[in-house]
């Protein structure tokens, strides 16, 4: 009787449910930090050997490691972490990865049923917290329920347009013995079926307008990137065949190359003159998984105003929020990409627009990205250039901190394939690169991963350095070292009257010592004559290096699109002269 | 006029706003009416009202109606927003859809002696409301229908010794044979 019981192989405790479900959806990895609401789920792990966990050395390491693995895999990124102060510290990530559509599983230990809502030892309210950044969240009271809500946890997380998922488990629950079984069709959400075939009549009035444009223009994001590598190639295969300008938001760098010739670089706020002129004077403008972000629109009443537009997305609240498009298709970008060059191949043929390259080719001599060189100092822009000649041949990963650095990484780093920049677009988390890379070289063992960080971002997680030596994983953090908060700075110039308060990197610490207290290199440079020889010494160093590269202390980011203003308004570098800038910004007092 | 200079961009917006009725058919799961509530908030929408109850036991099914205003771009923001969530099943919105009864609920009290109290049951009479608590200075009056008759009945009550009202909201639903 009993017996028989024991002997059935889904019963299990929910502690095991949970790593269960875990190898059951090809989880390889996780990324967790223990405490007392999750040691049942610890000491489960502890006995198996399928699923290698990464202890970081803070919760919000273990959320953006857990993003950077997924965003370079594909997969989704899962994490473990206890009650009370490890699901606040998970905050960050959960907010980063819904804005940036990052699939994370993540799994908090709660204190036991009975107590939930008694203040009881490192309780809080998780799914309270956590709802508005997460796609959806569970409390599972009962055991009976952990299966299926696990399960569902991985459907919700991956499909549609992906996000990060809490499921959070009391103790007792982790203790109580229940009926596992494996993902089942039923286990999709039943309310939950995103739509991922776009409409072909709305397709059909797609093609009739790319064959008619005189001024076209592509305008990718991060949804390529999410949709797969295939969303890529049809993408390539689109610019192929109607040979249209292509320009991407800082999340779809990659998936069209930066090679190809109709690149214009990426657009928006940063973005080059010629991809911005570009949107600013089309007249049919085809968005394909990117979301009008105000970085990208500028004043919205004087985005693209002669442009038919043309919005490729899988999630309808997307469309129509900031601009009001001419010809929504929801749906997946592979799957509508693969229907729209069916019909283009088969009824169009691709418009004559020499023309338009012309115009293009006029903004392009602009030289939008043009910098001071310098034989004293390093310019950040050319560290860049200098990291990517070097490194561009191999098997390369980028992931960035948040700021100036962020940027010149996004403008001068070229990237071919997609998958291989990892940066935080929507959240702007500073303290994102470093954990991030560090997931990316648990996915990669064998690739080269480096952080392009800014020395006051990569402070914010400098403790992970523990975590990459722990478990020997060679990443590289590349700082462009402005001994400033950049970006913050170059707002004060541009808006508070050159006030700069509180934005200088006091008290920097040495980050050779610093590495090497943690048990990895530290390396330093001053002079661009010694750049290249270091950028080589860090490649061949097979462990974690952190690179302190000494940059031009006061440079600033441009191109740039001023507050307010339209894409025909862009700063140039040859033109943000102290009168040009202050003409350009002017107005009152900020706000932000 | 210039903007303050700021990393946002500000902009005045002047479509009109307009009123819309939803439902929505939801998972009746714990958590659901927050989520529904925080969306609103978070997001800076109005809800005018809103209310909520299981409708179908067996499937798990609970319905909100929500009155809600906004642009046009706005209403249309705030329906993807609610379909898109987990547990939502089906959004319909009741006033595009153009063939919707709406009702609501409201109990009011009045204290009062004399003409007042006549007055009152006789415009009770009118707007069928019903007396469903009375002492000898005070009635309760129930009524029902939509909302703009029970904005005109409590302000015709006003002056004749109003005291408190209570509504339960909106609760809308389709005419003809179809369900949604
Ligand atoms: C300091 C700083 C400066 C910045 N400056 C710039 C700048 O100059 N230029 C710039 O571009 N960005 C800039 N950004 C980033 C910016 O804030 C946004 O994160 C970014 O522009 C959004 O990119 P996206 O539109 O591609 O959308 P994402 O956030 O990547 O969203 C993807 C979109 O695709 C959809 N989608 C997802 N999966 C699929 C699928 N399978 N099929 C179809 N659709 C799908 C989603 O629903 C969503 O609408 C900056 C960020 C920082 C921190
Ligand atoms: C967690 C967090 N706090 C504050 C900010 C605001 N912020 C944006 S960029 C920046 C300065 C970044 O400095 P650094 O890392 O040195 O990069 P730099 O701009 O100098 O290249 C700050 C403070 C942020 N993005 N994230
Ligand atoms: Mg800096």
């Amino acid at each position: 009787m009993s017996d028989s019981n024991s002997h059935d192989p889904n019963q299990m405790t929910g502690a095991a449910m949970i790593v269960r479900a875990m190898k059951d959806h090809g989880v390889e990895h996780i990324f967790g930090y223990p405490g007392g609401a999750v040691l049942p789920i610890y000491d489960e792990i502890f006995q198996q050997s399928d699923v290698q966990h990464i202890l970081v050395r803070h919760e919000q390491g273990a959320g953006h490691a857990a993003e950077g693995y997924a965003r370079s895999t594909g997969k989704p990124g899962v994490v473990l972490v206890t009650s009370g102060p490890g699901a606040t510290n998970m905050v960050t990530p959960l907010a980063d990865a819904l804005m940036d559509s990052i699939p994370l599983v993540c799994i908090t230990g709660q204190v036991p049923t009975h107590l939930i809502g008694n203040d009881a030892f490192q309780e809080c309210d998780t799914v309270g917290i956590t709802r508005p950044c997460t796609k959806h969240n569970w409390l599972v009271r009962r055991i009976e329920d952990l299966a299926k809500v696990l399960h569902e946890a991985f459907y919700v997380a991956t499909s549609g347009r992906p996000g990060p998922v809490v499921v959070d488990v009391p103790k007792d629950v982790q203790f109580a013995t229940g009926t596992y079984h494996p993902p089942r069709k039923a286990d999709v959400h039943v309310s939950y079926v995103p739509k991922t075939k776009g409409d072909p009549a709305q397709i059909r009035k797609a093609v009739a307008l790319l064959a008619n444009a005189k001024r076209p223009v592509i305008y990718s994001g991060g949804g390529v990137v999410n949709s797969g590598p295939e969303a890529s190639r049809l993408l390539r295969e689109l610019v192929e065949i109607t040979d249209f300008p292509i320009t991407s938001t800082l999340m779809g760098l990659g998936a069209y190359p930066a090679s190809g010739k109709n690149w214009l670089g990426m657009l928006g706020m940063h973005g080059t003159y010629e991809a911005n002129m570009t949107m600013h004077g089309c007249d049919v403008m085809l968005c394909i998984g990117a979301r009008f972000d105000d970085r990208i629109t500028g004043r919205t009443d004087a985005f693209a105003p002669n442009a038919k537009k043309i919005h490729i997305d899988i999630d309808p609240s997307s469309i129509n929020k900031n601009i009001r498009v001419d010809v929504p298709i929801i749906g997946d970008v592979a799957t509508v990409l693969e229907d729209l060059l069916g019909v283009f191949k088969a009824e169009a043929k691709k418009p004559d627009i020499k023309p338009w390259w012309q115009q293009v080719a006029s903004w392009r001599a602009r030289n939008s990205l043009a910098y001071k060189k310098s034989s004293d100092v390093i310019m950040p822009q050319y560290a860049i250039q200098r990291l990517y000649e070097a490194t561009r041949g191999r098997d390369t990963y980028i992931t960035t901190e948040v700021g100036q650095h962020q940027m010149w990484a996004a403008q001068f780093y070229g990237f071919e394939q997609p998958k291989r920049w990892m940066t935080s677009g929507g959240l702007g988390t500073m303290g994102y690169g470093l954990p991030a890379a560090l997931g990316v070289q648990v996915a990669h063992r064998d690739s080269l991963v480096i952080d392009i960080a800014g020395d006051a971002s990569v402070q914010m997680t400098i403790q992970e350095m523990a975590t990459a030596v722990q478990y020997e994983l060679p990443i590289k953090i590349f700082i462009l070292n402005n001994q400033y908060m950049g970006m913050v700075r170059q707002w004060q110039q541009l808006l508070h009257g050159n006030r700069l308060s509180h934005s200088y990197t006091e008290a920097m610490p040495d980050f050779v010592k610093l590495a090497e207290a943690y048990g990895a290199v530290g390396m330093q440079v001053f002079k661009p004559s010694d750049l290249d020889g270091a950028i080589q010494d860090m490649i061949k160093v097979n462990k974690p290096v952190l690179f302190d590269c000494r940059v031009a202390a006061l440079e600033n980011c441009f191109p740039m699109i001023p507050s307010g203003k339209a894409h025909n308004e862009m700063l140039l570098p040859a033109e943000a002269t102290d009168e040009a800038t202050a003409a350009a910004f002017a107005g009152g007092k900020a706000l932000v | 006029m210039t903007q303050p200079a700021s990393a946002y961009f500000m902009e005045e917006r002047h479509d009109p706003n307009e009123t819309h009725t939803l439902s929505v058919i939801v998972q009746n799961e714990p958590g659901v009416l927050a989520r529904v509530i925080g969306l609103f908030s978070g997001r800076g929408y109005n809800i005018e009202s809103l209310t909520v109850s299981e409708t179908e036991a067996q499937k798990h099914l609970s319905r909100i109606t929500i009155v809600t205003t906004g642009t046009p771009m706005v209403i249309q923001q705030i329906k993807n927003q609610l379909d898109r969530m987990v547990p939502v099943y089906r959004v319909v919105d009741m006033t595009l859809s153009g063939r919707s009864i709406e009702r609501e609920l409201a109990m009011v009290k009045l204290r009062g002696v004399g003409e007042h109290r006549v007055e009152s049951l006789r415009l009770a009479e009118a707007f069928r409301a019903r007396v469903i608590d009375a002492s000898t200075e005070s009635f309760v009056f129930e009524i029902t229908g939509n909302s703009s008759k029970i904005n005109q009945f409590i302000e015709l009550m006003r002056p004749l010794g109003l005291v408190e009202v209570v509504r339960t909201g909106v609760a809308a639903i389709g005419r003809g044979a179809e369900g949604m």
